[in-house]
C-alpha cells in the first residue's frame, strides 16, 4: 500500500513536471480566477471598514434646558444605560460644552468677545448616545421622547440624522446581501473555470487513461496522480493569488487612508493573512482534487 | 484454458442493429498459438475486447482461466488484465513515460516491489532487443521498436495469455517478421498467444491452429491451417 502510494505522489510530480506547458496554462488560469475571487474579498472587507468607521462616526445628542439639574440628567443617562440598544454614552457637562465651545472657535475674536459679555453660561449639558446598531437609534430616539423626560430635554438630534442614518441602513443592507451574492455567484463561476480548465487538462490524457486501463491498472492507481496533480495546481496557484494580492494591498493600502482616516491597511491586511492564506490554499487545493476526480472518472470506464 | 460459448456480440446504434459476433463457440487450449483470421469487420478486434473486458458480450459466455470475464465487476477487471497481456496495432503505449517506465508501469500496476521492478524490466527490454533505448520516449522510437515496447510490457508479469490485435497492421514486413518470431518464442516459452491478423503471408508461415471468421460467425477452425479467402 505505502509503495502505491509512493508510485502515486511520484507520478504526480512526474506528470506535473512532463506536461510542463500543460500545468503552466491550467495554473495561470487558475491564478487569476483565485486573484479575482481574492480581490473580491478584499473589497468586500474593505466596504465593511468603510461602512462601519462611518457607523461610528453617528450618534444621537439629547441636549437639556440650561436648568436642568445635573443629577436629573445624570438619572436619564443611568436608565438610557439600561437599555440594550445602548452601546456607550458620554455626558457633557454645561461646563465642559464651554470649554470645548471655547477651544473651537480660539482663533475667532468675536465669538470670544460675545461670551465673555454674557454672564452665564448659554450652552447647555447633553448626552452622545451610541447605539449597537443603526436600526436601534430610533428606538433611543422614542425613548428620550418620552413624557417624563420632556421637562428636562429640550432637543433630541435625531430628527436631523434620521435621513443619514436611514440612508446608511440602507446601503449597509445593500451591501451585505449584494457582496454575499456576489460572493457566492463569483465562487460558482471561479468553480466552474477551474474545473473545466482542469477536465481540458486531463481531456488531453484520455488515451493515457484508457491504456492505463488496459494494462491492468486500478481505478485508484490510475486516478491517484491526477488528483496530485489538481492539488498542485491549487496549491502554487493559491501562493501565487496571495504573493500578487499582497502587493497590490502593499501598495494601495496608503490611499485606504483617504477613505477612512486612520486606518491601517496593510496592518489589517496582515493581521487576517494566515485566515486569507489558507482560505485561497482550501479553495485552490480543494477544487483541484474535486475536478480531477470527476473529470478522470468519465475515461475509467473501460 | 479459454471458452468462448454460444457467444454473440451486438452494437445497438439508435435503431441499427451491427452483429459484431453471432453464435461464436471456440476453446483455446493452454500454450497454444491461435490466428483469429479475417477481413476488417469479420469479428476479430471483438473477439479480442471480449477476452480483455473492454466489452462484454450481448449473449454467451467467456472464460480465462478461472476468470468468467462478462460476471467480472469493474473493480475487479484489472486482476484479470494482469494475467493477459495485450498489443495493439496502434501500440497504445503511454507517450509521457519512456520505454523502461512503459514497461515498468505494468509491473507497478500489478503492485510489484521495486526490486523486482528494477530486475525484471531491463530484461524484459533485453528480451525484445531494446536495452539500450530503455530511456527513449515513444516518439523517439520507430514503429517496430515501439510495438517491441508494448511486447515487453505484455510480457513482464508473465502472463498465460498474450493477445496481440493485428501487431503488425502498422509494420513493414522486415519489422513484422521480427515481431511475429517475438510472439513464436514467447509461445515456445510456455504462453497461450492468440493473434488476430489478415495477413496472409504470416498466418500461411506460422502453419498453427488458424480460427476463421466471417460476420462474426466462425466458419473454419484448423489445426494447421491456412488463411484462406473466400
Amino acid at each position: 500500500m505505502f509503495t502505491n502510494f509512493s508510485r502515486i505522489i511520484k507520478y504526480g510530480f512526474v506528470g506535473f513536471w512532463r506536461n510542463g506547458w500543460l500545468s503552466a496554462a491550467t495554473i495561470a488560469i487558475m491564478f487569476l480566477v483565485l486573484v479575482g475571487f481574492g480581490c473580491l474579498l478584499i473589497f468586500s472587507s474593505v466596504t465593511n471598514i468603510f461602512i462601519s468607521d462611518i457607523q461610528d462616526k453617528i450618534d444621537i445628542s439629547a441636549y437639556f434646558k440650561t436648568d436642568a439639574p445635573e443629577d436629573e440628567i445624570l438619572k436619564i443617562k443611568k436608565a438610557l444605560e439600561s437599555l440594550t440598544e445602548v452601546k456607550s454614552i458620554e455626558y457633557i457637562s454645561r461646563d465642559e460644552a464651554l470649554k470645548i465651545f471655547k477651544l473651537q472657535h480660539q482663533a475667532d475674536d468675536t465669538v470670544s468677545q460675545a461670551l465673555e459679555e454674557l454672564s452665564v453660561n448659554p450652552l447647555s449639558a447633553s448626552l452622545n448616545i451610541k447605539a449597537r446598531e443603526l436600526k436601534d437609534y430610533s428606538v433611543i430616539a422614542s425613548y428620550l421622547g418620552k413624557e417624563d423626560f420632556k421637562n428636562f430635554i429640550s432637543k433630541v438630534s435625531y430628527t436631523q440624522n434620521v435621513k443619514v442614518i436611514d440612508r446608511l441602513k440602507r446601503i449597509k443592507g445593500i451591501v451585505e446581501q449584494g457582496g454575499f451574492v456576489m460572493i457566492v455567484f463569483i465562487s460558482l463561476i471561479a468553480a466552474l473555470i477551474i474545473f473545466n480548465t482542469i477536465r481540458l487538462a486531463i481531456y488531453s490524457n484520455r488515451e493515457e487513461i484508457g491504456i492505463m486501463r488496459l494494462v491492468g491498472g486500478s481505478n485508484f492507481f490510475i486516478r491517484g496522480p491526477y488528483l496530485i496533480e489538481g492539488m498542485l495546481y491549487g496549491f502554487i496557484s493559491g501562493v501565487l493569488s496571495v504573493g500578487i494580492i499582497s502587493l497590490l494591498v502593499y501598495y494601495a493600502a496608503p490611499y485606504l487612508k483617504i477613505f477612512v482616516p486612520g486606518i491601517n491597511g496593510w496592518g489589517y491586511y496582515t493581521a487576517r493573512l494566515s485566515g486569507f492564506f489558507m482560505w485561497q490554499l482550501a479553495f485552490g487545493i480543494g477544487l483541484g482534487i474535486i475536478s480531477s476526480y470527476i473529470a478522470v472518472r468519465k475515461y475509467l470506464k473501460i | 484454458m479459454i471458452i468462448f460459448q454460444n457467444v454473440s456480440k451486438i452494437y445497438k446504434n439508435n435503431s441499427h442493429e451491427t452483429i459484431a459476433l453471432d453464435d461464436a463457440t471456440f476453446h483455446v487450449k493452454p500454450q497454444e498459438f491461435v490466428s483469429l483470421v479475417g477481413k476488417s469487420g469479420a469479428g476479430k478486434s471483438t473477439v479480442i475486447k471480449l477476452l480483455i473486458g473492454e466489452d462484454m458480450p450481448t449473449k454467451g459466455k467467456v472464460v480465462i482461466g478461472s476468470y468468467n470475464v462478462n460476471k467480472l465487476k469493474p473493480i475487479e477487471m484489472p486482476y484479470l488484465r494482469r494475467k493477459i497481456g495485450v498489443i495493439f496495432q496502434d501500440f497504445k503505449l503511454l507517450n509521457d513515460k519512456t520505454a523502461y517506465e512503459n514497461v515498468a508501469f505494468a509491473m507497478e500496476v500489478a503492485g510489484r516491489t521495486p526490486k523486482e521492478i528494477m530486475e525484471f524490466t531491463p530484461q524484459a527490454l533485453d528480451m525484445v532487443g531494446l536495452k539500450e533505448k530503455a530511456s527513449n520516449f515513444p516518439r523517439e522510437l520507430s514503429g517496430g521498436e515501439k510495438q517491441r515496447v508494448a511486447i515487453a510490457r505484455a510480457m513482464i508479469n508473465h502472463p498465460d495469455v498474450l493477445v496481440a490485435d493485428e501487431p503488425t497492421g502498422n509494420l513493414d514486413p522486415v519489422n513484422s517478421a521480427d515481431i511475429i518470431k517475438l510472439l513464436i518464442k514467447i509461445n515456445e516459452l510456455g504462453t497461450t498467444v492468440i493473434l488476430a491478423t489478415h495477413n496472409k503471408d504470416i498466418v500461411d508461415n506460422l502453419n498453427r491452429r488458424v480460427i476463421s471468421l466471417e460476420d462474426g460467425k466462425v466458419i473454419r477452425d484448423e489445426e494447421r491451417g491456412k488463411y484462406i479467402l473466400v
